[in-house]
C-alpha cells in the first residue's frame, strides 16, 4: 500500500516541499531526526497522507483481480467478486445489480466528500509551503 | 551572555567552487549587538549559519566562551536563531511554537507554562497564545519567533534578516522592539541585514562584508565618518557618498577643470604619502556639499556651479541631483530652499569632512 511507486512519489514530493528552515529551527531547538520527522515534517504533509489513504483505500476496496486469484471459498468473496458472480448467473437481475453497485460505491463517495479538501491539496503538489 | 571568536573562518562549498567566506576574523564581546551588513551574496548569512552549526566550517575555528564549536551539533551550542521567514511551525499554536524547544528538553509542564507566559507578556503575545501562525500578522509572527528564541535563555541570539518581510512602518517599530529586548536581556546578538539603516541604528559594532571579506569593523559613527575604503564609503549612507576622480597637484585638488582648496593637514598628508601629481579619489557626503551662500567661512571654500537636474523633497530637506565635471553629484539642502530643475546653484565642499582614497586600491588615504 505505502510501497506503491505513486504513493512513494507523492510523499517524497511533499516531504521535499517542507522548507529547510523548519527543519533547521527544530535542529537548533534540540530535536533529533525522529522528533523532526514525527513532530514537524509528518504533520506538515497531512494532505499527502490523506491522499495516499484515499487512493490506497480505493485501490484495495475495488480490487477484483487479487481476491479472484487468491480466494476459493465463496463465503470469503469480497463484495466486488460477489457482484460479478451474481451478474454471471443465468438471468441478470439488473435492478439488484444497480443497487449492489451503488452500495459498493457508497463508502468511496462518502470518503471523498469528507476528505476532498486534503485530496485536492494532495493532488496539487505544492512547491512553496511557506505560510503566507 | 557569551563571547564569540571567529578565527580565519573560510567557507567553500566544494573544493573547486568559489570561496564564499574568506579568512573571516572577528572577536565579539559579551552583550554586544553585532550587525553583519553587506550586499546580497557577500557571505553574511553563510557566516551566521556557520556560527549556528547549520553549515560546516571549511577552515578556521569558531569559539563560544573559549569552547571550540567546530563539529558541535547546533542543539549543543546554546544558540537561538530567528529566521527571515520566522519558521513558525504552522500546525502548532503560538504557545506550542514557543514551548517546543522546552518540551524537547523535557522541562516540567509548569515551568514551561511559566516561561512561555513570561515571554508572551514581554512581547505582547498573551492574547494570541492559542492562535495558529496563519491567524497572525507579520509583526505578531515575528514576535513569536523572538519569543521562541528568548524562552530558551540561550547564550547567543542569531538573527537572519528578521525584518526583511515586514513593511517599512512595521520594520521601524520592530527594530525598536528588538533593541528594547536586547537592552533588557543583554544577550550577545549577531544580526544579519542588507539594510544599512538597520545596521546604523541597531549595532554596537557593524561588520561590513563584500565578496566574503570584511571591509570594515567599527561603530556606526566610525564606519559613517571614517570609512576605510571606497566600498564602505559608498555602501553606508543614503544617498551614498559622492566620489570624484581628481588629481592632487601638491597644493590643491583638481576635479576636471575645478580647483579645490584643501586643508593644510590634508595637503601635508598627501605630499608626505607621495600623492603629489597623482590621481586620487575624493569622497564627500551629500550633507557636506553645501550652498556657498550658507557657508560660515565662504572665503576658505572653493565654489562651483551646478545645474539642478532632479530635486527630491524629503520633507525637511531637498536632495539635489546633478553633474560635476561629468560625474554625478548629490547635495542635501534645506527644504526652504527655492529650487527647481534647470536652476543653476553654487555649492562648495566642506573640506573638513572630505575623504581621500587611493585611486588603485580604493583604500582610505590616512597618516594613521
Amino acid at each position: 500500500m505505502l510501497g506503491s511507486a505513486f504513493n512513494i512519489f507523492l510523499l517524497r514530493q511533499f516531504f521535499k516541499g517542507v522548507p529547510d528552515t523548519y527543519i533547521e529551527a527544530a535542529k537548533l531547538e534540540g530535536a533529533n531526526h525522529f522528533q523532526i520527522f514525527f513532530k514537524i515534517a509528518l504533520p506538515m504533509v497531512k494532505p499527502a497522507l490523506f491522499t495516499v489513504a484515499i487512493f490506497s483505500f480505493n485501490g484495495v476496496w475495488n480490487d477484483f483481480l487479487g481476491p479472484l486469484l487468491y480466494l476459493n471459498d465463496e463465503s470469503l468473496y469480497t463484495l466486488q467478486l460477489g457482484l460479478q458472480v451474481s451478474h454471471e448467473q443465468s438471468t441478470t437481475q439488473w435492478n439488484y445489480l444497480m443497487v449492489g453497485s451503488l452500495l459498493i460505491l457508497a463508502p468511496v463517495i462518502i470518503l471523498f466528500f469528507f476528505f476532498q479538501k486534503y485530496f485536492i491539496q494532495g493532488s496539487n503538489i505544492l512547491g512553496d509551503r511557506e505560510e503566507k | 551572555m557569551a563571547q564569540l571568536h571567529l578565527k580565519n573562518i573560510k567557507k567553500q562549498y566544494d573544493s573547486s567552487g568559489p570561496v564564499v567566506v574568506k579568512d573571516f576574523n572577528l572577536d565579539i564581546e559579551e552583550g554586544e549587538f553585532i550587525v553583519f551588513v553587506g550586499p546580497s551574496g557577500c557571505g553574511k548569512s553563510t557566516t551566521l549559519r556557520m556560527m549556528a552549526g547549520l553549515e560546516e566550517i571549511t577552515d578556521g575555528e569558531f569559539y563560544i566562551n573559549d569552547k571550540k564549536m567546530n563539529g558541535i551539533a547546533p542543539k549543543n551550542r546554546d544558540i537561538a536563531m530567528v529566521f527571515q521567514n520566522y519558521a513558525l511551525y504552522p500546525h502548532m499554536t503560538v504557545y506550542d511554537n514557543i514551548a517546543f524547544g522546552l518540551k524537547i528538553k523535557k522541562w516540567p509542564k509548569q515551568e514551561i507554562k511559566q516561561k512561555v507566559e513570561e515571554a508572551a507578556d514581554i512581547l505582547g503575545l498573551t492574547e494570541y497564545l492559542h492562535r495558529k501562525p496563519k491567524a497572525l500578522s507579520g509583526g505578531q509572527r515575528q514576535r513569536v519567533a523572538l519569543g521562541r528564541a528568548i524562552v530558551r535563555e540561550a547564550d547567543v541570539f542569531l538573527m537572519d534578516e528578521p525584518l526583511s518581510n515586514l513593511d517599512a512602518k512595521l520594520r521601524v517599530q520592530m527594530r525598536a522592539e528588538i533593541m528594547k529586548l536586547h537592552q533588557r536581556l543583554k544577550t550577545t546578538t549577531v544580526y544579519v541585514t542588507h539594510d544599512q539603516t538597520e545596521a546604523l541604528t541597531m549595532a554596537t559594532r557593524i561588520v561590513i562584508l563584500n565578496n566574503g571579506e570584511i571591509m570594515q569593523v567599527g561603530s556606526p559613527q566610525e564606519v559613517y565618518n571614517t570609512p576605510d575604503n571606497l566600498f564602505v564609503a559608498q555602501f553606508i549612507g543614503s544617498p551614498s557618498m559622492n566620489i570624484f576622480d581628481g588629481i592632487f597637484d601638491g597644493e590643491r585638488l583638481k576635479i576636471g577643470s575645478i580647483s579645490i582648496k584643501i586643508s593644510e593637514a590634508d595637503k601635508r598628508m598627501l605630499n608626505e604619502l607621495r600623492y603629489t601629481d597623482k590621481k586620487i579619489k575624493f569622497g564627500i557626503r551629500p550633507e557636506n556639499v553645501q550652498e556657498y551662500q550658507q557657508l560660515s567661512k565662504p572665503e576658505e571654500a572653493s565654489p562651483f556651479d551646478i545645474k539642478v537636474r532632479v530635486n527630491e523633497l524629503l520633507g525637511s530637506e531637498f536632495m539635489i541631483y546633478s553633474e560635476l565635471e561629468g560625474e554625478a553629484i548629490v547635495a542635501r539642502v534645506d527644504a526652504h530652499n527655492q529650487n527647481k530643475p534647470g536652476d543653476t546653484m553654487t555649492f562648495a565642499f566642506d573640506m573638513d569632512k572630505g575623504h581621500f582614497f587611493d585611486f588603485d586600491t580604493g583604500e582610505r588615504i590616512t597618516d594613521n
